[in-house]
């Protein structure tokens, strides 16, 4: 029994070979786990048997879904690239495991913990070096999800390599590489997060002994949150406000060793353990760690850039526009991930919505593809072209990056303090969008939705941390708020501006004939998307120049600035997401260009609009007020948003299918490629750890006892 | 202090002096509060007796509640059933009486059996006078335990699209049940997959080869002697869940069960010996049974649980501190920065919105119930248009406003010990239970739409309606900020966005009629336009009630105050947030949205002054919240710090994965590479 549902489990597997065959794909070489008679009969009957609705909608698409795909990946070579390195994961049997759902927290830690050590090895085995070939590789291991290394790979190692002196690197480095040190990154506090100076760990010197002495002085100071730390790491790099000669040199980096090497015992002084169960991360070890006079040696200060010298001298860094390059590398990650993770939970219920029938449209008639209502529509397609938007957003980012990066090596940073500024809204700005959507597609999947074998409640809960790591999204859009702001003072004293906020420069001219809003012409063409985008961008002028307003308003009003900004900062938060909104609009309508095949470009051009045009119909408030839209081209809009809805209708499965996520990675019976949904929920629920037993042990214990009592 | 408030008296604890401030200057009597919420001092009494019982008995801890596992979970919620079910009798508290009612409230609901009352009262809503003397007395002594199987693995809201038959024959006497295809399997119904013996089967009737629609059956799934499944049943739990991980969800396939003929529900039709179907008295009063567990679940389970999510937020973001406000102060805390302010109290004015809403609905109840009884059945269309439409938007509010308060807490509001991830979990659920909301609110809008016919030919239309017949106003008058304080004014703009919006969408179906399209195509091609105008409708329903009840606060000036204040933040940020819908025809003007802006953000700095004391009036015990950061005394970081320590991750310092795993990567490490 146990074998054959392997064999369910596995078949989807050869389906979408079978689909990847067709884009000219070799199939990848079966595993020993299934090459039996079985396994073989098992997954040719599921070929056989794939659901006629979906097949159906596959059929009736008017562009091929994977020339999207190579949109995606940036190229067709990439697309197979990125395939090639999926297929060393899912044809190698090490990286097998029960189903997630159904293990206890401390389990799924433990499968986690083993395949982070598996993917560690054979990185370098298949010798896997280029960043996105090792993003693939281990998101796709890990199902998208968090693993205990991440902190060590992704924080300890660069910060080693970044803030290290050469010495350090000596005595970290290699030990860290090969797995001997694991490290983390040990910042957050239990009482203070986003504003780094509140930070109270502390590190005073002690020029007797040449050591820092590190303390958590207070409950609050405890450190909390970092990943891996509870469990996993023997090293922390730790954030304490310096202490020497007698005054606080503010946070600085240590390398602390938390945990004995050989038994993994806390050291005396250090007190570390796990912070308990969350919403999600459950294979995540998230620590917390207490510090009681724990002496660490002087060299142990991370002091590439600033020093303290044996007699306890401090010596200052020079500048620190550096680690911008690192937030907006971090950030264009989590736009990506706003994306990808949305387009998982798109891909899952729109097929689902296409397998799925319910109620009746005409009477007498068979119940239809719940995906044939205009409300369920409504509800999926404005995400699925809000995925897309962000997918390119995410790229743009990332090319900008890159790009300014290769300026740094040639000593150009001037674009970095906008590109830091700009890209903590956008990060701000798709978490939320993408967060809200992910619930939205759960609940367009009703009950079955709420299933953790639908994949969708794993999604959410692995994503909603976004809105607040690596900066509160509130916090974020504030500080576009300040670039913004700035931008406008600038304007207004008559400088002009540059880059994404080159619009505000238009406002100066506005203010020279001061006539009523609703009086200017409106030239919007609700067909169009580059007059939208123009739409879109006198609503962001407009709110930040009410923001800016406003502002100064307070400021004539208020002794203190913080007061002022405090008071102003509802009105700072609408502008930040305008500009936003308009960043957003502007490079999917961009990337329209750049689309060859002609059947690909005519979809996404629709998708682009249906995006713009539901963004005004749920913000027509301000379009309103700011005069861009009538009334009537209000009423039109609504129209055209129904009018697409019916356009995008019969290439959704294809639009969802071009995202290319394989069932392995998706984890979800819903929203599985092959849409046999109803028999393999069955299969799954049967799996379920209340079913290990044909009569549960509380029968035995409660329920007879309490019968034979009454 | 009465002795019944220990559990959340200041008085015996210390108390973090951050939150101990909030409470120094409330601008209303809070207990007096506390009593108009629960309906009278005398309940609020009882509550409290209620709550000192089940928190001082052992067995009925939630200490470790986020700690268990999908099984331990189930065992204790059945373990605490049992007890309760004890207690109970002990107690001479009864199931109908607001005894037990306060109990849910106590155990956060985390007790099984909750299917057990439905299986009793669709018993007695749907049985003959024999049926309900045969099985109720069974199933009051736990001799049976009961589960309500309607929905199927393929089929949910729609009724008549179940698969499950129930073939008649006459020779034995028996109805043969059977699930002919996978889609048809009872699927979701509660304490069906491990705990009940017999379950209510909804299934299609077949009589003679003729198919006689959707009825109820009384079916024996599992031995009372042993509680093995019993012969051609299949049953087992439906596997993990967002949430509801206590309660057995289960599956139910039927192969050629037998059920004697008097095991079919018989109350309005029924199955003679010879195979004639006859039918008799009105279903109605059946219909008008599901429409009250829908009200009785909008208050007894989803607003607690927004005012619960309150309660946490807000006192958290007053311990919380963060940055600073003025240049060399200490941290500010988080509640005086305006965009907290904005995320949380619109919320906690949202959940006061919501209670009074329920109030109002409650006295509609009780009257249309009246009413009922006299077999009047006329404001039953009416009832069920209101209440269909209501849970969807509560459904829908509460659970965005849960998920609002989680994510205020910042990185906190993530953990588990937090309690609010839990809230949020359980509550999601309730926007597709008891009837998916989109279809509930096309349910609304079809009422509404009728009503607006019959409003503008002149003919009488249900008091809920009664604004339809009346001459739209054209235009917002106000020209200071502060009338837009008035209820009247606020009042006045939903009602018209109201009577806007259902009438573009009238309109537009009635034009797509006349262009020569059938009415069930024009109807899909407007539900988008439809779903608006139900909501529009509800909301002006939710705002017009707060204001009428905050009118009737008059003997208590300054409770009276603190909720109009309240009333108007929620209708302000309504419209803060949908300014669209005020602004499209002109109703208001660009500078009117600019003073509402005005006005909602000084209400916030208004309200926040009396944020904490709007939350201790909910009056909840810590042992209900179980958060690590919402307790009464607000010692936040002890508390997290205490609780993680208890985390089963943490038993032993190195546990089993450094054996197996970490120590074999430390020592032979990669160096080899």
């Amino acid at each position: 029994m146990e074998a054959l549902e392997r064999h369910v489990t596995a078949a989807p597997l050869d389906v979408r070979a079978e689909r990847r065959g067709l884009a000219g794909r070799s199939l990848p070489a079966r595993s020993p786990a299934r090459t039996s008679a079985a396994a073989a009969a098992a997954a040719a009957a599921i070929i056989i048997t794939m659901n006629p609705d979906l097949r159906r909608e596959r059929e009736a698409a008017a562009f091929q879904s994977e020339l999207l795909t190579h949109v995606l990946d940036g190229g067709a070579e990439r697309t197979s690239r990125r395939r090639e390195i999926e297929a060393l994961v899912l044809n190698d049997p090490e990286f097998q495991h029960e189903d997630l759902n159904f293990l206890s927290r401390s389990q799924r830690y433990e499968v986690a913990i083993r395949k982070s050590a598996l993917m560690v090895m054979k990185l370098r085995e298949y010798g896997i070096a280029d960043p996105d070939e090792i993003y693939w590789f281990k998101s796709f291991i890990h199902h998208g999800r968090p693993e205990p290394l991440d902190l060590h790979l992704g924080m300890f190692l660069p910060t080693l390599l970044t803030q290290a002196t050469q010495e350090q690197q000596d005595r970290f480095f290699m030990p860290a590489w090969n797995l001997e040190i694991i490290g983390t990154y040990a910042q957050t506090e239990m009482g203070h997060g986003t504003h780094l100076r509140g930070l109270e760990t502390t590190a005073t010197y002690d020029p007797a002994t040449q050591e820092f002495i590190l303390n958590s002085p207070t409950v609050t100071s405890i450190k909390w949150w970092p990943g891996g730390l509870g469990k996993t790491s023997n090293h922390a790099i730790v954030l304490a406000q310096l202490y020497t000669q007698g005054q606080c040199k503010g946070l600085h980096a240590f390398i602390v060793p938390i945990r004995q090497l050989g038994t993994h015992e806390p050291l005396p002084g250090i007190t570390v353990g796990d912070i308990g169960p969350k919403f999600g991360y459950d294979e995540m070890d998230n620590g917390y760690l207490k510090m009681d006079n724990f002496r660490i040696p002087r060299e142990n200060m991370l002091m590439k850039y600033a020093k303290v010298e044996p007699d306890g001298t401090y010596v200052k860094p020079l500048s620190d526009k550096l680690t911008y390059g690192t937030m907006v590398f971090i950030r264009s990650i989590i736009v990506g991930d706003s994306a990808r993770s949305l387009s998982r939970a798109c891909t899952i219920a729109i097929r689902y919505s296409a397998v799925r029938h319910q109620s009746e449209l005409k009477p007498g008639e068979p119940e239809p593809q719940i995906l044939d209502y205009q409300t369920q529509q409504y509800k999926l397609f404005p995400l699925l072209a809000t995925a897309y938007a962000f997918h390119f957003v995410g790229a743009y980012m990332k090319e900008t990056y890159l790009r300014i990066t290769g300026d740094i090596s040639e000593g150009d940073l001037s674009q970095l303090p906008e590109l830091h500024a700009l890209t903590a809204g956008l990060k701000a700005f798709t978490s939320w969008i993408a967060n809200a959507g992910i619930e939205e597609c759960r609940m367009a999947c009703g009950g079955h939705g709420y299933s953790r074998c639908s994949g969708l409640p794993d999604i959410y809960v692995t994503f909603t941390p976004s809105c607040t790591y690596e900066g509160e999204n509130t916090v974020m859009m504030l500080q576009t708020a300040r670039f913004l702001v700035k931008c406008y003072a600038q304007v207004s004293s008559g400088q002009l501006v540059s880059g994404m906020v080159s619009y505000l420069n238009d406002l100066s001219g506005q203010r020279i004939q001061p006539q009523q809003v609703a009086a200017r012409p409106t030239t919007v063409h609700i067909n169009d998307p580059a007059s939208l985008v123009e739409a879109y961008k006198v609503r962001a002028s407009r709110l930040v120049e009410a923001a800016a307003k406003n502002l100064q308003g307070e400021l004539n009003r208020r002794e203190s600035k913080e007061d002022a900004w405090n008071r102003t900062s509802v009105d700072l938060v609408r502008a930040s997401e305008a500009h936003c909104h308009y960043v957003v609009v502007k490079l999917f309508t961009a990337k329209l260009s750049e689309i060859s095949d002609a059947a690909v470009r005519a979809i996404m051009t629709n998708l682009c609009l249906l995006y713009a045009l539901h963004g005004i119909s749920k913000h027509t408030g301000d379009f309103l007020q700011a005069g861009i839209l009538t009334d009537a081209q209000v009423t039109q809009v609504y129209q055209h948003v129904k009018d697409l809805l019916a356009v995008i209708r019969p290439n959704a499965v294809a639009l969802v299918d071009s995202f290319d996520f394989h069932d392995s990675h998706l984890g979800s019976v819903l929203g599985r490629y092959d849409g046999n949904i109803y028999e393999n929920m069955f299969e799954w629920a049967k799996k379920s750890p209340l079913n290990k037993t044909e009569v549960h042990e509380s029968f035995h214990k409660h329920l007879k006892p309490m019968q034979a009592k009454l | 202090m009465a002795p019944t408030r220990y559990l959340r008296s200041s008085a015996s604890r210390d108390v973090n002096p951050d939150l101990d401030i909030e409470r120094k200057t409330p601008s209303f009597d809070v207990e007096k509060l506390t009593t108009i919420l629960d309906g009278g001092a005398e309940n609020t009494r009882v509550r409290r007796a209620v709550e000192a019982v089940i928190h001082s008995d052992p067995v009925f801890s939630r200490e470790d509640k986020y700690f268990l596992s999908q099984n331990e979970s189930y065992e204790a919620a059945v373990k605490k059933a049992v007890h309760l079910k004890k207690m109970m009798h002990q107690m001479k508290w009864s199931w109908a009486g607001s005894e037990c009612k306060y109990c849910n409230r106590a155990l956060g609901g985390e007790v099984a059996f909750t299917l057990h009352n439905i299986f009793m009262e669709s018993i007695l809503a749907l049985s003959t006078d024999e049926q309900t003397a045969k099985w109720i007395p069974l199933a009051e002594n736990y001799r049976i335990l009961g589960s309500y199987a309607q929905t199927e693995l393929g089929h949910g809201t729609y009724i008549r699209g179940f698969e499950t038959t129930a073939t008649f024959n006459i020779s034995t006497q028996e109805f043969v049940l059977n699930t002919p295809k996978i889609s048809a399997m009872k699927w979701w119904p509660g304490d069906l997959g491990r705990s009940a013996t017999h379950t209510v089967v909804f299934a299609q009737l077949y009589i003679k080869g003729k198919c006689y629609g959707v009825h109820p059956f009384i079916v024996q799934i599992r031995s009372l002697h042993d509680h093995s499944p019993a012969p051609g049943v299949t049953v087992g739990d439906i596997g993990p869940k967002m949430d509801f991980n206590h309660i057995d969800n289960g599956y139910l396939l039927l192969q050629d069960v037998r059920v004697p003929r008097e095991n079919m529900l018989s109350r309005f039709c029924e199955v003679l010996a010879d195979g004639t179907y006859v039918k008799r008295g009105s279903e109605k009063i059946n219909y008008f049974n599901m429409i009250i567990i829908r009200v009785k679940m909008l208050s007894n389970e989803v607003v607690p649980t927004l005012m619960k999510a309150c309660t946490i937020a807000i006192r958290y973001s007053v311990v919380r501190r963060q940055s600073e406000l003025m240049p060399g102060d200490q941290e500010a805390k988080i509640l005086d920065y305006q965009t907290q302010q904005q995320k949380l109290l619109p919320v906690l004015a949202i959940a006061y919105a919501f209670h009074f809403m329920n109030e109002y609905m409650n006295e509609l109840f009780s009257k249309g119930y009246r009413e009922i009884k006299q077999k009047n059945f006329d404001s039953l269309p009416e009832l069920h248009a209101f209440s269909s439409g209501l849970k969807a938007i509560v459904t829908e509010h509460s659970t965005a406003g849960v998920e609002t308060c989680r994510k205020a807490c910042g990185g906190h509001g993530y953990s588990l010990l937090s309690g609010l991830p839990s809230l949020y979990t359980r509550l999601a659920a309730s926007c597709t239970y008891e009837g998916e909301n989109t279809v509930l609110l096309l349910q609304t809008a079809r009422f509404l739409v009728k009503c607006l016919g019959a409003a503008r030919s002149g003919q009488p239309v249900p008091p809920s309606v009664a604004y339809l017949s009346a001459v739209n106003s054209e235009r917002c008058l106000v020209r200071d900020k502060r009338d837009l304080l008035q209820p009247d004014v606020y009042v006045e703009a939903y009602r018209h966005v109201a009577i806007r919006v259902l009438s573009s969408a009238a309109a537009k179906l009635q034009a797509l009629v006349q262009s020569g399209a059938e009415q069930h195509e024009a109807w899909h091609q407007c539900t988008v336009q439809l779903v608006h105008a139900a909501k529009a409708h509800c909301h002006y329903h939710v705002v017009k009630s707060f204001a009428e009840a905050v009118e009737k606060l008059g003997q208590e000036a300054g409770i009276q105050r603190i909720m109009k204040h309240l009333c108007g933040l929620f209708a302000l940020h309504g419209i803060f947030s949908n300014t669209g819908d005020f602004l499209h025809d002109g109703y208001i003007s660009g500078d009117q949205v600019d003073m509402m802006t005005a006005s909602y953000l000084d209400l916030l700095a208004i309200v926040r002054k009396d944020a904490v004391p709007l939350v201790d009036a909910f009056d909840f015990t810590d042992e209900t919240l179980n958060s690590a950061l919402g307790s009464y005394d607000g010692h936040v970081y002890r508390r997290l710090y205490q609780w993680a320590r208890k985390s089963p991750s943490n038993t032993k310092q190195a546990n089993q994965v450094y054996e197996n795993y970490l120590k074999p990567l430390f020592q032979n490490g990669l160096s080899k590479l």
